[in-house]
């Protein structure tokens, strides 16, 4: 077999049954890269969320009757279910969100405002998704703080020793991701936590597009906190979380205030709930945590390391094809460093473009600056069009993404 | 490849895109206005120098997909020269199409843009650098 036949045959069936995901099966000629934005759901996760309204909906943690008892009872377990999943022992640290986005903003809002005072220092990362910068920027600005960014070395890496360089003693968050978005860059977790901790900063890491990926081991990892979506790993669409180490989390204030959240409320003065609960007001969303555990269930039953090898795997099969593009320059580093993702660009062809000739092959990618307009400018391109793979991909999307692009080469006038 | 496909990138979007006229800044205009779309970091600065009540000349720049730029350029072509009256009249019509109301009075090179319809999300793409005119005129000093 030639080398190019034995990359495809590592990739040459999806790790998962395409039967499981509904919209998939139902599309034949569809042909989905687009998971860095939202993964497509499992049937399993579908049905837990069904079956949970039909057999089990109540307000938990409120009524008296057996139902809200049941409904109580399914969202704690699925707590348990995926702080075990991110490999979290200390379980009531697991607060839900609607999101990365919302427990950046919590960690930003409620631990920042109580900590971060003028003159102190907060350092990203120029590789951050806009949720992992503008929160920090804007608490930045409201308090007086410095807000400094960590740059990139060549090869779309972070620069450690300019991260070392930023990490002064008046350093109050360090913060970064996991993985990049944009670029799919892995980014060395225990070297970045090992300088940030020469400061007393609180090191938080943005989990978004590590979780689905591969085992994110989040107590292992030695950071404050952590935070991560659901829609990012086969489950629904507004739960995720905030891991956040309990002595933190107890000294910090809450982040909104209701119902669920609260002790005593006197007249003039209230106290509040134990954890998870002081973090979590209002009617929480229940279905959502019984989705994501499922998912988390199912993405065990694959084992993630087969995750990680399948997208190895696919990202090896797409680097050696991209080859046969004329004129596609990847960005980031070379694949063994990134996750799935291929993030490039063509010649003189925009993105937009790209993608609209993609499309029209059924080849869903993203096209744009990926809400991460910062690393855009460092990298000097105003966009790139991204594809990225999940459990579900396999040799053939790859080969339609080829075939589309020698099309859009073609379409966009190119020789 | 779809017919919508072909409509949408004909040969005159394509020769626009790569060789877009009046690509330049205006250093004597009397109004300019920026365009910016957040979703794919599309960005146009329109430049608009009036001669009473005519567009004597009129000019772009930016960064953009294809639709965008020729769809700039194009627009470029067609007020340079009109009244404001004429102008507004050939904003409308261009909208009319874009938006699939239909293609009435479109004359010249716009009649490339009609593919535009047939793509809902790319008419934001093709309207930048007209909006952009607009505010330019907005912003004109006589």
């Amino acid at each position: 077999m030639n080398p190019l036949a034995i990359l495809r045959k590592d990739c040459e069936r999806p790790i998962v049954n395409i039967d499981d995901f509904s919209l998939l099966d139902e599309r034949d000629h569809l042909h989905y890269l687009d998971s860095a934005a939202t993964t497509q759901k499992p049937r399993a996760v579908l049905q837990a969320m069904q079956s949970y309204y039909e057999q089990h909906n109540a307000n938990p943690h409120r009524g008296a009757y057996e139902l809200s008892a049941q409904s109580t009872e399914a969202y704690e377990r699925s707590r348990k279910r995926i702080a075990r999943f991110l490999g979290v022992a200390d379980v009531d640290t697991l607060i839900f969100t609607r999101g990365t986005t919302e427990s950046l903003n919590v960690l930003a809002t409620a631990w920042g405002r109580a900590n971060v005072k003028a003159g102190d220092r907060i350092v990203v990362t120029r590789m951050e998704h806009h949720a992992n910068f503008v929160p920090w920027q804007q608490l930045a600005l409201a308090v007086g703080a410095e807000f400094v960014i960590a740059e990139l070395a060549p090869g779309g890496v972070l620069d450690l020793d300019h991260l070392a360089q930023c990490c002064t003693p008046n350093t109050k968050v360090v913060a970064f991701g996991q993985v990049s978005n944009a670029l799919g860059t892995i980014n060395p977790v225990s070297e970045i936590v090992r300088i940030a901790r020469t400061t007393g900063a609180l090191v938080v890491c943005d989990g978004a597009q590590g979780v689905p990926h591969f085992d994110a081991a989040v107590d292992a990892l030695g950071v404050d906190a952590y935070v991560f979506s659901g829609h990012k790993m086969l489950g629904p669409m507004g739960i995720g979380g905030l891991v956040v180490r309990r002595e933190i989390l107890e000294a910090m204030p809450p982040y909104q205030f209701g119902g669920d959240m609260i002790a005593l409320v006197g007249d003039e003065r209230s106290t509040w709930n134990v954890l998870p609960h002081k973090f979590e007001a209002g009617t929480p969303n229940v279905a959502g945590a019984v989705g994501l555990a499922a998912a988390a269930q199912y993405l065990d039953g694959i084992g993630m390391s087969r995750v990680r090898a399948h997208e190895a795997a696919l990202l090896a099969y797409t680097t050696a094809r991209l080859t046969e593009v004329p004129g596609v320059t990847v960005l980031g580093p070379p694949p063994e460093r990134r996750s799935g993702v291929v993030s490039f660009v063509l010649d003189e062809v925009h993105p937009h473009d790209i993608a609209q000739v993609l499309d029209s092959a059924g080849v869903c990618v993203r096209s744009g600056h990926h809400c991460a307009q910062p690393l855009m400018r460092a990298l000097k391109v105003s966009a790139t069009t991204r594809a990225s793979f999940y459990v579900y991909n396999d040799a053939d999307d790859v080969d339609a993404l080829i075939v589309a692009l020698l099309t859009t080469r073609d379409r966009m006038g190119l020789a | 490849m779809s017919a919508e496909l072909e409509e949408l990138y004909q040969s005159i979007i394509l020769d626009h895109n790569r060789r877009p006229q009046n690509f330049r800044v205006m250093e004597d205009a009397s109004g300019h206005a920026d365009g910016l779309n957040p979703l794919c970091g599309d960005q146009v600065t329109v430049w608009i120098k009036l001669d009473g009540d005519r567009v004597a000349d009129v000019s772009f720049q930016g960064q953009g997909c294809a639709i965008s730029k020729a769809s700039a350029s194009l627009m470029t072509q067609a007020v340079k020269g009109k009244t404001l009256a004429e102008t507004q009249a050939i904003f409308d019509r261009f909208h009319a199409m874009v938006t699939g109301q239909g293609a009435e009075g479109i004359t010249g090179g716009m009649k490339a843009l009609s593919g535009v319809s047939k793509f809902p999300l790319r008419v934001k793409c093709a309207s930048l650098g007209w909006h952009a005119m607009k505010a330019a005129l907005d912003n004109a000093a006589p």
